[in-house]
């Protein structure tokens, strides 16, 4: 009982640090601190934030396997949701902001720009894995499909580390190093498949 | 004010119009040779170039802030992204410092910066920047046309091209212990190109020596290409033959090409080039051909298919 109290008070405080990267770059905004391209700065700030709780997200999996611990799965829903948030915020940013709805170029974008081809679809495929978060989806889906249709986060993430990877002019620094932690993911799930298959 | 009376000015108290312009003539020229005395020795970053002459290469576009202009740089030397060359620039000792220019000229020479700097009057130029990455900036450049050194370098029948080199420094320069681009960074332009009245050996900007991370203390500016080819802190001029392989298109030859002028119909092969930001903007504007510059270089293409040769 003791212990539930803590995990449900922790899992309120996981949700406040979450939205720190929002408060900051709207702290930011407002005293003059996002620099001289405010509009790239919140693109690139948004869309680092999306990918990084993807990779919180798909390691709540392997975390439980290795430690145990049942909390990391069931905070796994609130950060899906948080990738989503930011992908939200990151796509807003690209339409509102930086194209202004500009239609006619968008579509050429999504046409033309590889990793706006890319990152596209994996925006639109989050939609449906937001939508049936919610406990009822999940009973009407019934739990076989539930899990099915949500494997489309690995998908995802893969696209989502490409878009970066593809949309760096030359410093593939930082898209590396989401590369390399999403393999790490993926990998041990490939493993733990092919021992138990 | 009721005592105050419009002062009577005699018609023969007024200087005549054309001795009027003489004489700024007059202060024009004589400033300028004056610079050449009054030029003190080891300038460094941030302070002010004595009396520049005013030229005519003004824009009706506002000019970026200072600000903007000094702390969103891409300055790979220093860090790849747009704010760590204003925070890591500061590591690069611009004196002593010299340029050393050879190669395809009679006069090969080996110039020291505080002697580069007095060859010609220094004047200020109001430029359009253009990023291959889509933003833009408007900047006042202080300096004198290259063309004014390659004329004392004498280039030879055999000068086609001009290479310009960067310093690369591992102690003063973080940047290039990455292998990110092939060092030392290299730029070029052909000789007609370098010879353009545009073109700008650069030493300050803003009325002030150039900040470090702007490329101190001597860049190029090449107004009506994009933002790369104006090689910062440059250590040696080459003339050659050979179109030289710049860093760049080493680094991607099928999106940076030699000549990278500023070409809204034609994109970088991963994102459009019809439109650019200028910073401080919110709406996208149109790019021009040329970086709007097209009256003055666009001759220079005639007959070349811009779509091959980008």
């Amino acid at each position: 009982m003791q212990q539930e109290k803590y995990l449900s008070a922790a899992k309120s405080l996981v949700f406040l640090i979450a939205l720190i990267p929002l408060a900051k770059l709207a702290w930011l905004g407002f005293h003059n601190g996002l620099g001289a391209n405010p509009i790239e700065k919140i693109t690139r700030t948004t869309g680092y934030w999306t990918l990084t709780f993807l990779m919180i997200t798909l390691a709540a999996t392997p975390l439980r396997a290795i430690s145990k611990w049942s909390w990391p799965v069931r905070w796994r829903r609130m950060l899906g949701l948080f990738a989503f948030f930011y992908a939200c915020l990151h796509f807003l940013t690209y339409l509102v902001l930086d194209q202004f709805f500009d239609w006619g170029d968008i579509v050429k974008d999504i046409a033309k720009r590889p990793y706006i081809t890319i990152g596209f679809p994996a925006f639109l495929m989050l939609i449906p894995l937001a939508v049936t978060s919610t406990n009822k989806m999940v009973q009407r889906l019934g739990g076989k499909r539930w899990k099915r249709l949500h494997k489309l986060v690995y998908v995802i993430g893969i696209a989502g580390v490409i878009h970066f990877w593809w949309l760096v002019k030359k410093d593939i620094t930082e898209p590396l190093q989401f590369a390399a932690v999403l393999t790490a993911l993926l990998g041990f799930r490939f493993v733990r498949w092919w021992r138990f298959r | 004010m009721p005592n105050w009376k419009m002062p009577k000015v005699l018609t023969s108290e007024i200087t005549p119009k054309d001795v009027y312009r003489q004489r700024r003539e007059f202060m024009r020229l004589a400033a300028g040779t004056a610079l050449g005395v009054a030029l003190p020795s080891h300038l460094i970053a941030g302070e002010k170039l004595p009396t520049l002459v005013k030229s005519a290469y003004e824009l009706p576009d506002k000019l970026t802030p200072f600000e903007d202009v000094t702390h969103y740089n891409n300055y790979y030397e220093f860090g790849t992204d747009k704010e760590s060359p204003a925070q890591q620039a500061g590591s690069l000792k611009t004196r002593p410092w010299t340029v050393t220019v050879e190669g395809e000229v009679r006069n090969p020479k080996v110039w020291d910066i505080d002697s580069l700097m007095k060859l010609a009057a220094l004047e200020e130029r109001v430029y359009r920047l253009r990023c291959v990455e889509a933003w833009s900036m408007v900047i006042p450049w202080v300096g004198f046309p290259l063309a004014e050194l390659i004329k004392r370098a004498e280039p030879t029948g055999n000068a086609k091209f001009v290479e310009f080199t960067t310093l690369n420094d591992p102690i003063q320069m973080p940047g290039v212990n990455s292998p990110v681009l092939d060092w030392p960074y290299r730029e070029g332009l052909r000789m007609d190109e370098a010879m353009h009245p545009l073109t700008l050996l650069t030493f300050g900007l803003y009325g002030e020596v150039l900040p470090n991370q702007n490329g101190a203390p001597v860049r190029i500016v090449v107004p009506w290409k994009y933002g790369f080819k104006s090689a910062k802190s440059i250590v040696r001029i080459k003339f050659m033959e050979q179109m030289p392989v710049s860093s760049w298109m080493k680094a991607g030859p099928s999106e940076y090409g030699f000549y990278s002028n500023v070409n809204p119909s034609v994109d970088h092969p991963r994102w459009s080039q019809a439109k650019e930001r200028r910073i401080g903007d919110f709406f996208k504007r149109p790019s021009l051909p040329f970086n709007g510059y097209a009256d003055q270089v666009a001759q220079l293409y005639s007959g070349m298919d811009l779509q091959k040769n980008f």
